[in-house]
C-alpha cells in the first residue's frame, strides 16, 4: 500500500514540478528581457523528467534488491543447519518469518529462531521503507532543483525533452528485436541441453517417436523426429489443396468479376473466418466435419477416422481460405488495370485475361501468399490437437490419425514442467525445428511479395 | 488474296480473319462460362463454410443458456443441520490460529447434511420415490454447497422456509433436453430407469424447469459436478489477459510504430527491425508460448498457470500486429501534413505528437482492438505455461492461477461428460465469439465515426 | 482532302453516361477507311471516352452506358448479339501509357493470334510476329532479343511494342488514346511517322491533346468540347478555317 501511495506522491510532485519549470521559465525569459529557446511547457516537462526519472529508476531498482537483503537479513546470525538451506525450504522460512514480522503470525507455533529473526527483520523493514521514502524524496526533489536551476533563456529544453521521448522510443522498438532474441536463446540453450541426453541425429533421422516419461521409469524413450515431420506435411498438403483453389478463385471472381455490392458483402463474410480462432475450429472439427466425414467415407466403404489427417487438414484449409483469398485479392487488384485493358482491347475473353495475363502478372505475389498460408498451416497448433487424432505412427494414409510436431510440443509441455528431462526438452527442439521452418518460409515469402509490390509501385 | 494456308495461317482480309475469331468463339464462351461458375462455387463454399460453422456452434451452443433447473422449498431445519457456532478470535491469538480455527469450522458446516435438505423437500413431490438418494441425485451434487453459502451469508436462514432454484444433474439436462437417444438399453444410461421416470415426472409437474443458466455465467468451473461448471474463472483470467496486453503491448506497439515510421533513419538496422517484426507476426504462436515457459517461467521463476505469464506472452504475440496496422495507419497520413507542420517551425516531435497522431488516431485505435481481439482467443501457448490447469477459484489478481476462456473450451470439450458438455463448450464458444464481434463491431464503429478521406 | 468512299464507322447520335453523368452527347461522324482521323479538344471533352465505344471498352467500366448507333462496315456494334471479343478483334487499340505484357517481346506480340487461334505451327506465328514487329518498325531494334521481357524496353519500343501487338490479329480499325502522351519528342516524332505508314493499311482513329500532333498525322479532326462534337472536318479546314469560335478559341490557344 504504502508503495503505491509512494508513486502517488511522486507523481504529484511531478506535477509540481511541471508547474514550477514552466512558471520559472517564463520568469527568467522576462528578467533577462531574452526570448526562451522552448515552449515553457518544454522547460516544465524537463523539470518534471528530471524530477521523476531519478526517483522511480531508484524504486525500480529497490524492488529488485528487497527480496536480496531481505532473505540475508532473515539468514544472518542463523544457526548453521538453517544457514544452510537453499532453494523452497529457503523461501519457505522467509515466508514464514515475514509473516510472523507482519504480524499477521503463523498457525502453529514459530521458533525461537524464527521470532528472533521475524523481530530483526521488523526493525529492518521499518527502517529501510522510511529511508526508501527519504532517499526517493531526496531524488526527486534534488533532480527537481538541479534542474529548475539549469533554466536559461538559452537552454535547449525542448531538444531534452525530445531526447528522452526518442529514447523511449527506440526502447519500444527494441522489444521486437529482444522477443526474437529471447525465442532463438530460450530454445538454442533448451535444444542444447536436450541434446545432451540424444544424439542429434536420432532425432533428426528417427522413425520412431515413443517419448516415455521419466516418471515410467527406464530408458530414455525414442525421439525421432521424421513421423511427425510426415504428419505436419500430410496435414499441411490437405489443407493447402482446399483452400489454394477455393481461396484463389474466390480473389479472382470477387476483383474481376463479381458486382461491387456482391464484393462488399460476400468479402468481409469470408473474412470473418480469418478472425475466429482456431480453438473454435478445432470443435467444429471434432464435431462436426470429422464424423461427417467418417459417415460419407463409410457410404463408399472407406474407412476415415473422424479425428484423422483428412479432418484436420479439411478444417485447416477452411481456416486458411480468406488467408489466401484476401492476400491473392490484393494482389490481383493491384495488378495495373493497364494490362488488363490491354488484353481485353486485344479481344481476349475475361477468363483469357486472367489465366494469361493478370494470373502470370501476379504469379510471385500469389507464390509469397501460399508461401506464408503454408507457414501458418505448418504452425497451426489447435485445430491438429483437437482433430488429428495424436498418432505418432509413420504412415501415408491420410484416412488415419496422424501426430504433428506442434501436437507433440503441447503433449510434451502441458502440465508441470520439469526442465531437466529430455521428454520435456524435446519440446524446445521440435520447436527450434518448427521455427526454423516457418522462418525460412516467411523471409522467402515476404522478400516475393515485397518486391512484387515495388515492382508496380 | 485471302486463304488459310495448309498450316492454318490466317492471311490476307480481315473478313476471313473474323471468320476464324467467330468460329473460336463457341468454345472460348463456353469455358469462359465455366470460369466464372468455379468462382461463383469458390465463394459460394467460402460461405457456406461460415454459415455451416456459425449455424452448427448456435445450434448446439444456444440451448446451453437455459439449463434444467428445480424449484424447491427448502427448509433449513437447524435440527437437521445441526451447525457448529462460529468461532471467534480469542486475545492474544495470532491472526494466522484464528484463520485457521476459522476454516476448521468452514469445514465443519460444509460436512452438514446439506444434501438432507434437499432430500427433504424433494420428497413431498415425489412421497414414493425409493431410495430417496437416487432421488437426491437428480440435484447436481454441487448445489449443496449453494445452500450453505447461503447460511454463511445470513445465517438468519435457518429455521426458515425458502423457494431455492438449483441445477439439475448434468445427466438429468442431457435426458431432458433430448441430447440422448431415448432408445437405448439401460447399461447405456448414466440415469437409472426410475431416476429417468422420476425426471420427467418432476419436469411434467413443473418441479423442474428451463431456466436461463446464470451459473455459466458466476461459477467457476467443477470437476465433481459438471451442471455446475461455469465460466467465471476463466472470463476473469482472460480479462486480466486483456488488461496486461491493453496496458503493456498497446503503449510498446505504437510507440515503437511511431518509431520506426516517423523517426527512425532508413540504415540496416531499422531495416533489420522490420524484417524481424514482419517475421515475428508469422511466428506460429505456440513458439511464444515457447518462449513463455522458458523465459517468464523457467528463468524469472514467475508462477504457472497465472495471467501475468499469459498476459505477457500475449502481448509478445500481438506486439507485432499492433505495430505493423499502426504504421499502416500512421502511412494513411499523408505528408503534406508533416510538411505543414515542419514548415511551420515544429519540431520533428511536434509534428508527430501534434498533428500525425491525432489523425491517425481512429487507425491506430481499430489496429490495437484487433490485436486484442486476436490474443483473447489464441489457445496454443497458454498450453505451454500450465494454464490448462483445473481452477476451481477465481483470481483476484493476475499473479494467481486462472485458466482463460479458450483453454476453458479446450478442457470442456476433452471432459468425458460428452453430451452434456458439447453443449456447454458451443456455449462458451459462442460467449467468446460474441466478445471478439464486440469488439470488431466497437473498432467498426469507431472507424466509421473518425475516417476521413484525403 | 475530301472523304470519296463510303465511311469505315459511322456514328450516330451517340451518348455515354457515367452513372448520373452524362460525358458525351449526341455525337455523330463519319470516320473514313484508310485515313486518320483525330479527335481534339481540352482534358475531359468526352474525346477518350468516344473513341472507347468503337471498341466497346466502356463495357468494362462500370456504370457506363452507352446509347446511339455506331456502324462499322454497316454492321452495328452495340447489337447485343455481338460479341464484344469478335468485334475487338476487328478493332485494336493503343494506349496513352505503353502497357505491354510483363511476357517476352516475342510473346507479347504473338498474344492476340494464340488467344484467336490465328496461327497454330510454330513457324506461322513467328511470321506473324516478325511481320507485325517489322510493320511497327521495331524488328531491327528488337530482332536479336525477341525472347526479352518487353518491359524492359525503352517508352517509344513499348509504345511500339503495343502497336506490333494489335496490328498482330490484323485488325480493320485501330484506336489510339494519346499514344504519345507518355514519350519524348523523339519517340513521339516515330511513332508519327509509323501511324502515316500504318494508314496505308488500315483505319486509325487518334486522340491528342497537341493540335500540332493532329494537324502534323491527320487528314480528318473532330473537336470536342463538354461532351459536345463542337466541329469536324478535314484537318486543313479545321484548323485554317474554324466555322465555330470555340474550335478557333482553342487551336490557337485561347483556352484548353
Amino acid at each position: 500500500m504504502s508503495n503505491y501511495l509512494l508513486i502517488g506522491g511522486l507523481l504529484i510532485l511531478m506535477g509540481v514540478a511541471y508547474q514550477y519549470g514552466a512558471r520559472r521559465s517564463r520568469a527568467v525569459s522576462k528578467a533577462s528581457a531574452k526570448h526562451l529557446h522552448s515552449l515553457p511547457s518544454h522547460y516544465g516537462a524537463m523539470v518534471a523528467l528530471a524530477c521523476g526519472i531519478p526517483a522511480f529508476g531508484f524504486l525500480i531498482l529497490w524492488s529488485f534488491l528487497q527480496p536480496i537483503f531481505v532473505a540475508w537479513v532473515v539468514k544472518s546470525g542463523a544457526p548453521p543447519d538453517i544457514a544452510a538451506l537453499s532453494g523452497p525450504d529457503l523461501n519457505q522460512l522467509i515466508g514464514r518469518v515475514t509473516s510472523i514480522a507482519s504480524g499477521y503470525g503463523v498457525s502453529d507455533t514459530a521458533s525461537a529462531f524464527e521470532r528472533e529473526a521475524a523481530g530483526r527483520l521488523s526493525n529492518f523493514l521499518n527502517i529501510v521503507s522510511l529511508a526508501k521514502i527519504v532517499v526517493a524524496a531526496c531524488l526527486a526533489v534534488g533532480g527537481l532543483v538541479f534542474a529548475l536551476r539549469r533554466i536559461t533563456p538559452q537552454l535547449r529544453a525542448r531538444n531534452e525533452v525530445e531526447g528522452v521521448i526518442r529514447i523511449v522510443l527506440i526502447l519500444c522498438s527494441t522489444v521486437a528485436i529482444l522477443t526474437t532474441v529471447g525465442i532463438v536463446m530460450s530454445m538454442f540453450g533448451e535444444t542444447i541441453r536436450f541434446f545432451s541426453f540424444v544424439n542429434p541425429i536420432d532425432f533428426f533421422f528417427g522413425l520412431n517417436w515413443n517419448p516415455r516419461f521419466s516418471s515410467t521409469g527406464g530408458g530414455s524413450g525414442d525421439f525421432g523426429l521424421i513421423p511427425l515431420l510426415a504428419g505436419t506435411i500430410m496435414i499441411t498438403v490437405i489443407a493447402m489443396l482446399v483452400a489454394v483453389p477455393v481461396g484463389l478463385m474466390i480473389a479472382i471472381y470477387l476483383a474481376e468479376y463479381a458486382h461491387p455490392t456482391v464484393r462488399t458483402i460476400a468479402k468481409p463474410v469470408i473474412e470473418l473466418l480469418a478472425g475466429i480462432p482456431t480453438i473454435v475450429f478445432g470443435f467444429f472439427a471434432l464435431t462436426a466435419v470429422g464424423p461427417f466425414l467418417s459417415d460419407f467415407g463409410a457410404l463408399f466403404g472407406l474407412q476415415i477416422r473422424a479425428t484423422s489427417a483428412l479432418t484436420a487438414g479439411v478444417v485447416m484449409g477452411m481456416m486458411i481460405i480468406p488467408f489466401i483469398s484476401s492476400l491473392s485479392d490484393d494482389i490481383i487488384t493491384q495488378v495495373p488495370g493497364a494490362m488488363r485493358d490491354g488484353s481485353l482491347a486485344l479481344g481476349s475473353t475475361r477468363s483469357e485475361t486472367i489465366k494469361k495475363v493478370i494470373l502470370p502478372a501476379a504469379l510471385p505475389g500469389i507464390v509469397g501468399a501460399f508461401l506464408l498460408a503454408v507457414s501458418r498451416a505448418i504452425g497451426e497448433t489447435m485445430i491438429v490437437v483437437m482433430a488429428a487424432g495424436n498418432s505418432p505412427v509413420l504412415h501415408a494414409n491420410p484416412f488415419e490419425a496422424v501426430a504433428t510436431v506442434t501436437v507433440s510440443i503441447v503433449n510434451q509441455l502441458t502440465g508441470d514442467l520439469d526442465f531437466a528431462s529430455p521428454q520435456s526438452l524435446v519440446g524446445f527442439a521440435l520447436g527450434l525445428t518448427l521455427f526454423v521452418i516457418t522462418l525460412g518460409l516467411n523471409v522467402v515469402a515476404l522478400y516475393i511479395v515485397r518486391k512484387y509490390r515495388e515492382q508496380y509501385e | 488474296m485471302s486463304d488459310i494456308t495448309a498450316d492454318g495461317l490466317v492471311t490476307g482480309s480481315p473478313t476471313r480473319i473474323a471468320d476464324v475469331v467467330a468460329k473460336s468463339l463457341v468454345k472460348r464462351r463456353a469455358k469462359e462460362k465455366r470460369f466464372r461458375m468455379y468462382g461463383i462455387a469458390a465463394v459460394a463454399i467460402g460461405i457456406g463454410f461460415v454459415l455451416l460453422m456459425f449455424g452448427t456452434i448456435l445450434n448446439k451452443g444456444l440451448p446451453a443458456f437455459w439449463q434444467s433447473t428445480f424449484r424447491l422449498d427448502v427448509t433449513f431445519d437447524a435440527a437437521a443441520l445441526n451447525l457448529p457456532t462460529r468461532p471467534v478470535r480469542e486475545e492474544g491469538q495470532s491472526m494466522a490460529a484464528f484463520q485457521q480455527t476459522l476454516y476448521e469450522w468452514q469445514n465443519q458446516v460444509t460436512m452438514a447434511n446439506w444434501n438432507g435438505l434437499i432430500q427433504t423437500s424433494l420428497q413431498k413431490y415425489l412421497p414414493d420415490a425409493k431410495p430417496a438418494s437416487r432421488l437426491r441425485a437428480l440435484v447436481s451434487s454441487g448445489e449443496r454447497f449453494r445452500l450453505r453459502d447461503m447460511v454463511l451469508a445470513d445465517p438468519n436462514l435457518v429455521g426458515q422456509t425458502v423457494t431455492v432454484d438449483l441445477l439439475a444433474d448434468a445427466n438429468v439436462d442431457v435426458w431432458l433436453k433430448g441430447n440422448i437417444d431415448r432408445d437405448l438399453a439401460d447399461n447405456q444410461y448414466l440415469l437409472s430407469p426410475d431416476q429417468r421416470a422420476w425426471s420427467d415426472q418432476l419436469y411434467e409437474q413443473g418441479v423442474i424447469r428451463m431456466a436461463f443458466a446464470t451459473s455459466l455465467f458466476t461459477n467457476v468451473d467443477s470437476r465433481s459436478s459438471p451442471a455446475s461448471a461455469g465460466l467465471l474463472g476463466a472470463m476473469i483470467g482472460s480479462l486480466f489477459m486483456m488488461l496486461i496486453v491493453i496496458l503493456v503491448a498497446v503503449p510498446i506497439g505504437v510507440l515503437a510504430a511511431i518509431y520506426l515510421e516517423e523517426f527512425a533513419p532508413k540504415n540496416r538496422l531499422t531495416d533489420l527491425i522490420e524484417v524481424n517484426i514482419n517475421n515475428l507476426a508469422a511466428v506460429p504462436s505456440i513458439v511464444f508460448g515457447l518462449l513463455g515457459a522458458a523465459v517468464f517461467i523457467n528463468w524469472m521463476k514467475l508462477p504457472l498457470s497465472a495471467p501475468i505469464v499469459g498476459g505477457l506472452v500475449l502481448t509478445l504475440m500481438t506486439l507485432p500486429t499492433i505495430i505493423i496496422a499502426t504504421r499502416a495507419a500512421l502511412k494513411a497520413v499523408p505528408p503534406s501534413i508533416r510538411q505543414a507542420a515542419l514548415g511551420l517551425g515544429a519540431s520533428r516531435s511536434q509534428s508527430v505528437f501534434h498533428h500525425v497522431l491525432p489523425l491517425a488516431r481512429p487507425g491506430i485505435l481499430t489496429a490495437t482492438i484487433i490485436g486484442v481481439a486476436q490474443a483473447l482467443g489464441e489457445t496454443a501457448p497458454l498450453l505451454l505455461i500450465g494454464m490448462s490447469a483445473f481452477v476451481a477459484n477465481v483470481a483476484t489478481t493476475p499473479f494467481e492461477q486462472s485458466t482463460a476462456l479458450p483453454v476453458q473450451i479446450y478442457l470442456w470439450q476433452a471432459n468425458e461428460a460428452r453430451n452434456f458438455f458439447e453443449a456447454r463448450t458451443s456455449a462458451a464458444i459462442i460467449l467468446l465469439l460474441a466478445m471478439m464481434m464486440m469488439l470488431n463491431a466497437f473498432a467498426l464503429v469507431l472507424r466509421r465515426r473518425f475516417e476521413r478521406r484525403w | 482532302m475530301s472523304v470519296q468512299t463510303k465511311p469505315k464507322v459511322v456514328a450516330k447520335d451517340v451518348n455515354v453516361y457515367y452513372g448520373d453523368k452524362h460525358a458525351l452527347k449526341n455525337v455523330s461522324v463519319n470516320i473514313p477507311e484508310r485515313a486518320v482521323t483525330a479527335f481534339i479538344g481540352p482534358s475531359g471533352c468526352g474525346k477518350s471516352t468516344f473513341l472507347r465505344c468503337f471498341n466497346r471498352m466502356n463495357d468494362t467500366v462500370d456504370g457506363a452506358r452507352v446509347v446511339g448507333s455506331i456502324q462499322i462496315d454497316d454492321q452495328d456494334i452495340y447489337d447485343p448479339d455481338l460479341d464484344p471479343v469478335q468485334l475487338r478483334a476487328r478493332v485494336g487499340m493503343v494506349f496513352q501509357k505503353p502497357n505491354p505484357f510483363p511476357k517476352s517481346i516475342f510473346e507479347n506480340v504473338a498474344y492476340g493470334p494464340r488467344i484467336h487461334g490465328l496461327a497454330h505451327a510454330k513457324p506461322d506465328m513467328e511470321e506473324i510476329v516478325v511481320s507485325s514487329l517489322r510493320k511497327a518498325g521495331l524488328f531491327e531494334e528488337v530482332k536479336d532479343r525477341l525472347h526479352e521481357s518487353g518491359t524492359g524496353l525503352s517508352g517509344g519500343q513499348q509504345q511500339r511494342l503495343c502497336i506490333a501487338r494489335a496490328i498482330a490479329v490484323s485488325p480493320e480499325v485501330i484506336l489510339m488514346d494519346e499514344p504519345c502522351s507518355a514519350l519524348d519528342p523523339i519517340a513521339t516524332a516515330r511513332i508519327e511517322e509509323l501511324i502515316a505508314e500504318l494508314r496505308e493499311n488500315f483505319t486509325i482513329v487518334i486522340v491528342t491533346h497537341s493540335m500540332q500532333q493532329a494537324a502534323r498525322v491527320s487528314q480528318r479532326t473532330a473537336f470536342f468540347h463538354l461532351g459536345i462534337l463542337v466541329e469536324e472536318g478535314t484537318t486543313d479546314d479545321i484548323f485554317t478555317n474554324p466555322q465555330e469560335k470555340r474550335t478557333q478559341d482553342y487551336i490557337t490557344g485561347r483556352f484548353g
